[in-house]
């Protein structure tokens, strides 16, 4: 074991072992496992947390009640502990973001990928990558300022709290995380593809849509998925400019809390550790893991029964 | 009078198209330098020549593929007939030419669809939806490409299910469809085996009569088989064009001769 420098290999008969490069590779192998190790660690004890505070809220409350009461007034003497009006303004929500975010940042990304020219692209998205690099916050008091008092030109019943309102919003937040993503999707279809398409006298449009889109379509979906991820679990927007009233409603013109949003309005409050208001959001915080695990796995099943094929 | 006009008509019925003082630059560089050269109605012409020479870029413009990418530029004229128009001119839609002249490209590019939406590519871009018609061409051009015995019961299973030879067959039926007058060949056969290469050459021979085709090929065997008229190109210049025959027989020019006896390229 005399050979320490790998110049051994240049002696004939030397053919031997290297202990240190061995412990080398081992010592960086170890710690590329330990930082793969982490993030999966965090995950698993924010669920154990989760689990384990919602536990005790669940002693107090059964789950049947938690799920069909539609009142949530944990702060309130006459307290009800129904989740579903939190699930509504975080579904209503998300949803106007989504109509908003998943259109526009698809045809952004179409143009940018398959229509603008060079320069038009080099400028334009960093610029519209900057656009999901503003604090949420700020976001937050635009809806509140600036977009409410907008609609209430239109609409001039829309109170000064709106889910309307905040879901536009977060679905212009959105946009970026959309668009950059199906972008890179789009332009990652081999050229030949395109070429097929032109060649047989397609239109750029008709190329984008009926060729290029479908053979992105796994990336597509995985920014889409994204998408409703961001929607689902912004809190900042939310809590600003729709109100913290935990109201069971549809309806896009009210005031809502969404899960987050009350989270916040928890947390900032002064109520005792160990209470039963204050066990609800982990209870509530639970819930939101659930809700964006599910989007997850529709996701990953999509990109599996889809996988990009070129 | 009358003579000439009758002579006049008499050639353009010979011809399919004309390529006339044709230049091309990328950017600055001069890829294509004043080629003059014909496509004989219902004939295959081969292209051959060293890598690098400009078969695929003079092939590529016979059916605008230049346009898709900026700063390039056409000089000259390529001639269709019996319109008697210059495909190359600013006023004339890249996009009708390639509905009348289609191309099969190197590698299989299939697209992410089923076989039979393959096939009907090139008639849905051109808006038609009834299915009946649909169904009637896909049938016949899946049956021109040799293809239909071998999928006519899984049309609609993904077309990447499908070997390489067959996707380039699928390839050809999808430019088929269309019915189009001029087929053009990037290389149909190079990235595909001996057996697949057979078949796809048989293919390209059928074809003959019912449309005139142009083919850019490494395989000088490929060409002597196929073609009724073969070009060589070097340096992008063409050096001799003639019946297919005439150029392996008794090449006028020697630097042909030397090609393709293999003692240059």
């Amino acid at each position: 074991m005399a050979a320490e420098s790998p110049d051994h290999l240049a002696d004939p008969g030397k053919l031997g072992y290297s202990i240190r490069r061995h412990l080398h590779e081992r010592f960086i192998e170890v710690l590329l496992f330990l930082s793969a190790v982490l993030s999966v660690a965090i995950m698993l004890a924010i669920l154990a947390m989760l689990l384990k505070e919602s536990a005790v809220f669940f002693q107090h409350v059964s789950l049947w009640d938690f799920l069909t009461d539609t009142q949530w007034t944990p702060l309130f003497d006459d307290a009800h502990y129904g989740i579903l009006p939190l699930v509504a303004g975080t579904i209503v929500s998300s949803l106007i973001a989504l109509l908003v975010a998943l259109p526009l940042g698809t045809i952004i990304a179409i143009y940018l990928s398959e229509f603008a020219p060079f320069t038009v692209r080099e400028i334009s998205k960093p610029f519209l990558e900057l656009l999901g690099g503003i604090p949420t916050v700020v976001y937050g008091y635009f809806a509140l300022l600036f977009v409410t008092p907008m609609l209430q030109i239109f609409f001039p019943e829309l109170p000064g709290f709106s889910l309307l309102s905040a879901g536009l919003v977060m679905g212009i937040m959105i946009i970026p995380y959309v668009s950059s993503m199906t972008e890179d999707a789009m332009r990652a279809v081999p050229m030949n593809l395109r070429e097929g398409s032109y060649a047989m006298g397609a239109t750029r449009l008709q190329t984008a849509i009926r060729v290029v889109m479908p053979a992105a379509f796994s990336g597509i979906a995985a920014a889409y998925i994204l998408g409703i991820s961001r929607a689902v679990g912004e809190t900042m927007v939310v809590a600003i400019a729709a109100g913290m009233q935990p109201n069971l409603t549809w309806n896009p013109m009210e005031p809502a809390a969404t899960i987050t949003a009350y989270i916040v309005q928890v947390s900032l409050g002064d109520l005792p550790h160990g209470s039963i208001g204050y066990q609800t959001i982990f209870a509530a915080g639970l819930t939101l893991l659930i809700l964006t695990l599910i989007f997850n796995i529709i996701g990953h099943l999509l990109r599996k029964r889809y996988r990009e094929i070129y | 009078m009358m003579q000439i006009d009758q002579e006049a008509v008499s050639e353009q019925i010979q011809y399919k198209s004309e390529v006339k003082n044709l230049n091309f630059f990328y950017g600055n560089f001069n890829a294509l330098k004043n080629i003059n050269m014909v496509l004989h109605d219902k004939k295959i012409t081969a292209l051959i020549g060293p890598s690098g020479c400009g078969k695929s870029t003079f092939l590529r413009c016979f059916n605008r593929m230049h346009d898709l990418y900026p700063g390039n530029r056409y000089q000259g004229e390529i001639m269709l007939h019996p319109d008697n128009v210059n495909i190359l001119a600013q006023n004339v839609d890249p996009i009708e030419v390639r509905m009348r002249i289609s191309m099969v490209f190197q590698k299989p590019n299939p697209f992410p669809k089923s076989i039979y939406e393959n096939v009907a590519y090139g008639l849905r871009v051109r808006g038609i939806k009834q299915r009946a018609i649909l169904d009637e061409s896909v049938e016949l051009a899946l049956r021109n490409s040799a293809l239909w015995d071998e999928v006519k019961d899984r049309q609609h299973d993904l077309a990447f299910n499908l070997s390489g030879g067959q996707q380039q067959r699928l390839c050809i039926a999808r430019a088929l469809a269309t019915d189009p007058e001029i087929l053009l060949f990037d290389e149909p056969t190079s990235a595909l085996d001996p057996i697949a290469t057979a078949s796809i050459e048989e293919l390209i021979t059928d074809l003959k009569n019912k449309v005139t085709i142009l083919i850019v090929t490494h395989n000088m065997q490929q060409a002597a088989r196929v073609s009724d008229y073969t070009a060589y190109m070097y340096l992008g210049e063409l050096i001799e064009f003639n019946v297919t025959d005439t150029i392996f027989i008794k090449p006028k020019n020697k630097q042909t001769e030397d090609y393709i006896t293999g003692r240059f390229g």
